[in-house]
């Protein structure tokens, strides 16, 4: 039974309408690349997180495709505007039905 | 005038020997000259380690985290409820480890602490050597002594096991013939094959390495660095490593602790 | 779900995988050209102008599994001129593509970062998408140092 990817996310808690703030994302996540060969000289299949989608009270605000080019343990960072109080949430997803979720609130003033 | 052929071969033997010794030198690292690996990194790889936001070890300090709390074993109990809050009852633990273990009679690293731990005190199965959990709680226990000086405890009984690691870290092994002194004792701030040879204070551990992208223990690399000198790595928990370690660490003693870190 | 577009070579030695074929084909790196093709996969064969985007990363680069790299771009980022997306490239990965991001006003700043892996020394390719179909890049070069010992599984 596969454990949950554990992500960690930071998106500032306040912030004044208008600022552009930095948000940003770190899961853990194996990324085989489908290039490497195990000890037997077995290739290892791809499994990578193929998406990541940000939306802010539910209009997205990013998304990204990510190619197996991307590092094991995905680091993305990006920014937005904060327009107004709500929730942050993340999703990413992946081969073999790979999902994962998070979400961070901001307070808007 | 030409030198009597036997002059000049004892001239050229006194030579040699002047120079061997310079080679050869089993010159210990003055204090105040030691160095962590964090100083020879990249800008970048420095920065992935100091900002825990982007650090890929704090996933596992996350994991290991919820580990702590998680009830387990035969005595249904967590970490916790005996250990309490980890933040205040660990501190200062991983600086002072190896320790001895006196059921046993010999010295432990931490791995081998927390899975004692499980098997005496929560009556679960130890975890596997590398294993994702044995990492997880490694590095939150490491954690917690982030920023303490090394502090290696004055116990003689791990003096015998620790004057083993000693001869162990000056011992020419493999078939490269090569001791961990030649490289990290003399050559120091060198390069080897376009890296920079580190004095190897385990400062960091368990570390992030890039390498492996993913988390490992001293022990990993000390097995790296085995096969690196085409020598048989020891058996994972060998008394070998922990004898290792305890020198390494007295040899780091006084130096902060980074854990967990991240290395090239 | 989203296909993500795959190399020829991936493609076919999937299917020889799949048809459980006894050759093993390793499939062909990119290469200047794939590259190439890559990008106007992404254009659409419209022109590419350097400039306006901006890729940092580092000359020298320790450990290729996990390369900081930040590409940003010079917009005003409001509704009528920002940047809709964002594209980097290699040339000598196994791979042209590396990362595809769509971006929109909402950002504010057209900056992201990630850690990407590198297989060579080699040149990569940022590509950036203006709000009004225009296409903007900028390359940057990387020397990868290896680590000196070799490393047995765990």
């Amino acid at each position: 039974m596969a454990v949950p990817a554990r992500t960690l996310i930071n998106v500032p808690p306040k912030a004044k309408r208008g600022d552009v703030i930095l948000i940003r994302t770190l899961i853990s996540h194996v990324m085989e690349n489908g290039f490497r060969v195990d000890n037997m000289g077995k290739p290892i299949p791809r499994n990578i997180i193929t998406s990541m989608v940000c939306t802010y009270n539910g209009e997205e605000i990013f998304n990204a495709t990510l190619h197996p080019a991307i590092s094991a343990n995905p680091f993305i960072t990006f920014h937005t505007v904060a327009t107004e109080s709500g929730t942050i949430a993340f999703k990413w997803t992946g081969d073999n039905g790979f999902e994962a979720e998070a979400s961070a609130s901001i307070s808007v003033e | 005038m030409n030198l009597p052929g036997v002059l000049y071969v004892l001239m050229l033997g006194a030579a040699t020997l002047a120079v061997s010794a310079l080679v050869g030198a089993r010159a210990e690292i003055p204090l105040d000259q030691r160095r962590s690996s964090y100083e020879d990194m990249s800008r970048d790889t420095r920065a992935m380690q100091d900002d825990d936001m982007s650090n890929p070890a704090m996933l596992a300090v996350l994991d290991g985290e919820a580990l702590w709390n998680a009830k387990g074993g035969a005595s249904g109990k967590s970490c916790a409820d005996c250990h309490g809050d980890a933040r205040s009852s660990m501190k200062g633990v991983a600086a002072r480890y190896p320790a001895f273990d006196e059921p046993t009679g010999v010295p432990v690293d931490l791995e081998q602490r927390i899975n004692l731990s499980r098997e005496r005190d929560q009556k679960a199965a130890p975890f596997r050597y590398e294993s994702a959990e044995l990492l997880a709680l490694t590095a939150y226990i490491a954690l917690q002594s982030r920023g303490q000086p090394i502090d290696p405890p004055k116990d003689a009984r791990l003096e015998p096991f620790r004057e083993r690691g000693r001869v162990s870290f000056n011992q020419r092994i493999g078939q490269l013939n090569l001791s961990c002194a030649q490289c990290h004792d003399d050559n120091w701030g060198k390069s080897l094959a376009g890296n920079i040879i580190p004095q190897a204070h385990p400062t960091g551990y368990p570390i992030y390495r890039l390498e492996w992208q993913s988390l490992g223990s001293l022990q990993r690399r000390l097995r790296n660095c085995m096969t690196g000198v085409r020598a048989e790595p020891y058996a994972l928990g060998a008394l070998e490593y922990v004898e290792l370690e305890l020198f390494l660490m007295w040899r780091a003693r006084g130096m902060a602790l980074e854990s967990p870190g991240v290395r090239p | 779900m989203e296909r993500t577009p795959l190399s020829l070579a991936t493609t076919r030695r999937l299917f020889l995988a799949g048809a459980g074929a006894l050759l093993v084909v390793r499939p062909a790196g990119a290469t200047p050209e794939t590259m190439a093709a890559a990008i106007r996969q992404v254009t659409g064969g419209k022109p590419v102008t350097p400039g306006k985007v901006k890729l940092t990363i580092p000359p020298l680069v320790e450990n290729g599994n996990a390369v900081a790299v930040t590409i940003s771009a010079d917009s005003p980022m409001t509704e009528k001129d920002h940047v809709t997306a964002i594209h980097l490239f290699t040339q000598k990965n196994p791979l042209p593509n590396v990362i595809g991001i769509r971006l929109g006003a909402r950002a504010g700043k057209a900056e992201v970062s990630t850690r990407i892996r590198l297989a060579d020394t080699q040149q990569l390719t940022a590509l950036c998408e203006m709000s009004d179909g225009t296409f903007w890049s900028d390359t940057a070069d990387v020397i990868l140092t290896l680590s000196a010992c070799l490393e047995d599984p765990v």
